[in-house]
């Protein structure tokens, strides 16, 4: 089994739990954009390469991320509506640890 | 009025490439685009990064990928229309195209070719309730005319390269600079980091970090903004402009409004054969188009510009047969008066 369960709050503020694997390299940007959770175009912009700030979302639960790498921190800096549980959905991939995992998608600017 | 063959929306990657593949076929092109410069995403978003998908190249940066496809059509002579939005697009009686820009640029073609990517770059604009109020009443989002800025007092907001870039710039031309960042590190280049903290240190820039502008003040013109510094620090700066530079971000914008089928944010095409849309005489291609089994990759944009030539040139010469011939049997005939062929064979006896 190597499906992990996570709640993923849209941006019109609706609630969905998701499958997402950990054995495909997969991060959170890829899971939204997989279920159709935010219309293409506004989310993953750049692909995935912390270079846009549209997959931004915000870390409701208290697992224990990736450190933030300065391009992901940079990008952030630069992002809009952005808080202190602020991170980059793309600069997240998909583990085993993350079962669980709660996020909100921040909104689009 | 702009008169071409193939009418191209986009100067991405999928765009330029069309012109050499309409340019075997003799076919002349023109391209709009909303940014200053070609090359789309690959020139505005990630320049430097390297992509490893392109056939027959292990490793190029996008910016150089741009150059490349450049150098390949120079010979078929594109025309651009840059720094401009397609805006409008009405079909004649005879069946061809006139697509008007946001600034009113005329461009009338039998085929039109979106090759759009994600839509046209817009300025994305920091969440300021009133910034809406002082658009070309002292705040830009993008810099057009730097002259009007001359002897004013400026302030800039932003961390990457533009904010930086100009901030240098204009602190020969204000009579004031003032660049805001939400941090005290920069993601721009290097040497403009160390450009800047020169400037800093000489006085002819003013550094306000960690902070972020919060209000605009002024009745029918920009008079100030309000800072605020380490999080708690009210700093009020009288200012002529605010200039925030968050970087651009992609909207499918007017096109949206043409009639086409648009699913999930891209235009519906027949993939079957030629990647037209519902209206006859104009396709999509690249990224901004939609099919089952559709991949957002560089390299079907080029396989789906060069399929659309074919049938683009039907459209335009329906009474002529068109059989296609490959570059090293036929060489590449720029428009330009240049041939390039293969070398013929070189016939030497052997005593």
């Amino acid at each position: 089994m190597s499906d992990i369960t996570i709640t993923i709050t849209d941006r019109e503020s609706v609630t969905h739990q998701v499958k997402a694997p950990t054995d495909m390299a997969m991060n959170l940007m890829e899971v939204v954009r997989s279920y159709g959770l935010a219309p293409e175009g506004t989310i993953g912009v750049c692909g995935g390469m912390a270079m846009c700030a549209s997959c931004q979302c915000y870390i409701k639960s208290d697992h224990k991320l990736p450190e933030m790498s300065a391009d992901e921190d940079l990008m952030l800096a630069e992002a809009f509506y952005v808080e202190e549980n602020s991170r980059l959905g793309c600069q997240i991939p998909i583990t085993p640890e993350l079962n669980g995992l709660e996020v909100e998608l921040a909104p689009e600017s | 009025m702009i008169k071409t063959d193939i009418l191209i929306i986009g100067a991405g990657p999928t765009g330029l490439f069309t012109v050499f593949e309409a340019g075997l076929l003799k076919l002349k092109c023109h391209l709009i685009d909303a940014l200053p410069q070609p090359g789309g995403q690959c020139s505005e978003i990630y320049p430097k990064k390297p992509i490893y998908d392109i056939p027959a190249y292990p490793e190029i940066l996008a910016g150089d990928l741009t150059d490349k496809l450049l150098e390949q059509i120079k010979s078929f002579e594109p025309g651009f229309t840059l720094g401009e939005r397609a805006d409008t697009i009405d079909k004649l009686d005879d069946g061809t195209f006139i697509v008007t820009t946001n600034k009113g640029t005329k461009h009338h073609a039998p085929v039109v070719a979106i090759a759009g990517g994600l839509g046209s770059f817009e300025p994305r604009k920091p969440p300021i309730s009133n910034i809406i109020n002082f658009e070309d009443r002292g705040v830009e989002y993008i810099i057009r005319d730097p002259e009007i800025y001359r002897n004013k007092k400026v302030v800039i907001a932003g961390g990457g390269d533009s904010a930086l870039d100009w901030s240098i710039f204009l602190a020969d031309v204000a009579s004031e600079v003032t660049l805001v960042h939400r941090r005290n590190e920069f993601r721009g280049a290097l040497d403009s980091v160390e450009k800047v903290q020169e400037l800093k240190n000489q006085g002819k820039i003013n550094l306000i970090t960690p902070a972020e502008v919060k209000e605009i003040q002024g009745e029918n013109h920009i008079t100030g903004v309000n800072i605020i510094k380490d999080g708690d620090k009210k700093i009020t700066l009288e200012t002529d402009h605010f200039i925030p530079l968050f970087g651009l971000s992609p909207k499918l914008g007017p096109i949206a409004k043409w009639g086409l089928e648009i699913e999930k944010n891209a235009i519906k095409v027949n993939n079957a054969l030629d990647y037209q849309t519902n209206i006859p005489g104009i396709y999509a291609i690249g990224d901004v188009n939609t099919y089952p089994g559709k991949l957002k990759l560089i390299l079907c944009g080029f396989h789906e510009a060069t399929l659309m030539c074919q049938s683009a040139y039907q459209r335009i010469h329906p009474d002529k047969k068109y059989v296609m011939k490959y570059t090293t049997v036929g060489g590449v005939e720029g428009f330009d008066g240049t041939k390039k062929e293969a070398p013929k064979a070189v016939v030497k006896k052997i005593e």
